[in-house]
């Protein structure tokens, strides 16, 4: 068996149905072997896409995304998405294609030391030095990327192994690295000490990120909530933790939340952090943050904690093994009242501001509330990063887990539209990708991949023919000095839908969004509907509304 | 929290690149590292990292927590000062006259230090111990010239029965 066909058969054993790639002469040999294999390949255009669509396909499916390019450019191609993936915890699995063994440091054509580029931002890496090894290694790589805090992991395949013949060993299943320690049951005398800390609490708030929804504990966290009414904060990516509209959701927190979910965590008194690293955008200085109150921290990566800030209550595990332990500890509680009260004061004093009249531009924020209104939250949306991002996440009431796809620690522009193609390949809702025209502009190639594999994605693009949060950057901080933010020069977005075969529409007015989109959702498959945005239109809701020129100002 | 010098040993993979992963680690993270050795154990394929790192108690527990989430590290400790010996290895070549000579030689010998090479006008001297002895050896033979210095990272064991195995 050559080294190709032996990758190819350990990506079956490992339950690959997809892999997202772009040819070149090093992974050549994988191709080939894929095409005997009931593995998709789906040719994307760049490889930056194909990392993207392995990271949304592994986001919507809890699986993991495999995506290969070739040695060299390919290589490096796939590094930002590789580096998206990462921060996110998002289980990515890279195949890249390297130079023959007897040329790697020789400087060989579309030769890059691919693996001492992406050590950092990889949860594991490895060059392949014999073809025996290649079974074990890509059970490992699977076995790593999808397990404790998930992350990509990069496989570099040199072109000689690959065609080289070698015997498939006869048992390759048991996966046992001695350096990988995954954390054990979590310290029940930690949670002790947490449903005490939450019993003595006058003002308790959760702050939801992301690892309950990697850690597939959502039911169980919403239980949680249910039974002690502790108001809930969330990260960008704890959104879909409880549902957006649910009575206990308060907002996202950080420098583009939500006023009421700051100010509520902000006053709390006791902080009850789950599965979240705590970044910058979410608090922006963790040490101030601490603040004489009772920090519980609970994560299953040891080193997220005391790493931005020191809690009082650590608890390392799985956020569904502590909830299971902590939930009936918390029998009988939930009696809050003057901070409820508190909280729904907060909630009825900075509500969800958007405006549905008619002004020459389309309120984005009121469409996030149509298009959740009118589906009924029943998609799966992307978004990229910048102002549409923020909207998306303070005004799309996203109901359930895994729901939302977006770059929320890398903050990736070009992100959106591949992780929805590759969401979309595993789908069984329709995939509505949200962008920006800049953002857009990065993800124009991969309009094609969209078109030769079939795969349906609603577009939306909100076009204020700026990048606009720079913009309002500029505007808040360089005195209105607008440098390299108008996008002067893009094409005519429904003449390039066009131009691919995709139906569009463009719509200007909040009294057309209905009809726009009617025609998004009800389209037999892609469809771009285009949405004319007031380039200052702010990206929260506490800016001052008054700096909002009229059409004619702007034009 | 007070800034010092804590010792870190280090059991590792011995594979290709994972002296990079470790110090890329510490690079990335924006950690110091004082000094730093590695060398084969007894086990096969198992290498031991010592490294010294500069910082208060927090930082060192991040350094190791950060650390062992790198695949081919299996077992990381804080060495505790008064429970190890650390030692390093330092060759001095000194400057030496007919005149000097036995001076150098004996301050080497105060020092237990080794001549290992003597020439006409130099000799060079190895000597084994922790860093201040070391610090202290360059003090008193720098009068004299010191016409090259080559210091390796200290390595270090636990006293007694504790150990760092597999």
């Amino acid at each position: 068996m050559t080294g190709a066909e032996m990758v190819v058969k350990a990506l079956e054993k490992n339950g690959v149905k997809i892999v997202f790639g772009y040819p070149g002469a090093a992974n050549c040999p994988i191709i080939d072997k894929l095409s005997f294999s009931p593995i998709k390949h789906i040719l994307t255009r760049n490889e930056q896409g194909a990392a993207h669509m392995a990271s949304g396909y592994a986001r919507v499916t809890n699986g993991v995304g495999v995506c290969t390019a070739t040695s060299g450019p390919g290589a490096t191609n796939l590094i930002t998405g590789i580096a998206t993936a990462f921060m996110d915890s998002v289980p990515v699995v890279a195949l890249t294609g390297q130079v023959a063994t007897n040329l790697i440091g020789k400087d060989a054509f579309q030769e890059v030391d691919i693996i001492g580029a992406t050590l950092p931002f990889t949860k594991y890496n490895h060059l392949i030095k014999s073809g025996e090894e290649i079974p074990r290694v890509i059970n490992e790589a699977f076995h790593i990327a999808s397990t404790g805090r998930p992350g990509p992991v990069l496989i570099d395949f040199p072109m000689d192994i690959l065609k080289q013949t070698f015997d498939y060993p006869e048992e390759d299943d048991e996966v046992n690295i001695r350096g990988y320690k995954l954390v054990g049951k979590p310290n029940e005398s930690q949670i002790n000490k947490v449903a005490e800390a939450i019993k003595s609490a006058q003002r308790p708030i959760i702050l939801a990120g992301g690892g309950i929804v990697i850690s597939n504990s959502v039911d169980k966290f919403r239980e949680f909530v249910d039974k002690t009414g502790i108001p809930v904060v969330s990260t960008m990516m704890g959104i879909g933790t409880v549902p957006s509209n649910s009575k206990s959701y308060l907002g996202m927190v950080g420098s583009h939340g939500a006023k009421r979910a700051n100010l509520a965590l902000n006053h709390a008194d006791t902080v009850i952090i789950l599965g979240s690293r705590l970044g910058d955008r979410t608090v922006a200085h963790a040490q101030g943050f601490k603040n004489n109150r009772t920090i519980i921290h609970i994560d299953i990566d040891p080193a997220e904690i005391g790493k931005n800030l020191v809690p009082d209550i650590p608890v390392v595990g799985d956020i569904g093994e502590v909830l299971d332990t902590l939930i009936p500890l918390c029998e009988g509680y939930g009696i809050y009242e003057d901070w409820e009260e508190e909280v729904k004061n907060l909630r009825e004093k900075y509500p969800p501001r958007s405006n549905s009249a008619d002004t020459g531009f389309v309120d984005p924020k009121y469409f996030l509330t149509r298009l959740s209104e009118k589906t009924n939250s029943d998609i799966y949306l992307s978004t990229e990063v910048g102002q549409n991002q923020i909207w998306t996440a303070n005004y799309f009431n996203v109901k359930t887990p895994r729901a939302l796809l977006t770059s929320g620690g890398f903050g990736t522009m070009g992100y959106g539209l591949p992780a929805a193609i590759g969401a979309a390949t595993a789908a069984d809702k329709p995939v509505v990708a949200i962008m920006g025209d800049g953002s857009f502009q990065m993800d124009l190639p991969e309009l094609a991949t969209m078109c030769q594999w079939n795969i349906p994605v609603k577009m939306v693009v909100f076009k204020n023919d700026r990048l606009g949060m720079v913009h309002e950057h500029q505007y808040l901080l360089y005195k209105s000095n607008y440098q390299a933010v108008t996008i002067e020069g893009s094409p005519d977005f429904n003449k390039l839908a066009d131009a691919y075969g995709i139906p569009n529409a463009y719509i200007a007015e909040n009294s057309q969004i209905d009809e726009g989109i009617d025609k998004l959702m009800g389209a037999d498959g892609s469809f771009l509907l285009v949405v004319s945005v007031n380039p200052f239109e702010p990206t929260g809701d506490s800016l001052n509304e008054d700096r909002l020129p009229k059409k004619e100002a702007v034009k | 929290m007070s800034d010092g010098i804590y010792t870190v040993s280090i059991l590792v993979e011995n594979t290709s690149g994972v002296l990079s992963r470790v110090v890329g680690m510490f690079t990335r993270r924006a950690f110091n590292i004082h000094s730093l050795s590695v060398g084969t154990t007894n086990e096969e394929n198992i290498s031991r990292i010592t490294i010294e790192v500069k910082g208060d108690a927090l930082t060192v527990e991040q350094v190791t927590k950060q650390l062992s989430k790198i695949m081919e590290v299996i077992k990381i400790k804080i060495l505790k000062n008064a429970d190890m010996v650390k030692r390093g290895i330092m060759l001095c070549k000194v400057k030496t006259s007919t005149k000097t000579r036995s001076e150098v030689l004996e301050i080497a010998n105060i020092f237990r230090a080794k001549v290992v090479d003597i020439a006409p006008s130099t000799v060079v001297i190895e000597i084994t111990g922790g860093p201040s002895k070391l610090d202290a050896f360059i003090d008193m033979i720098s009068p004299y010239g010191i016409e090259e210095l080559a210091r390796t990272g200290m390595t270090a064991l636990e006293r007694g029965s504790n150990t760092l195995k597999i």
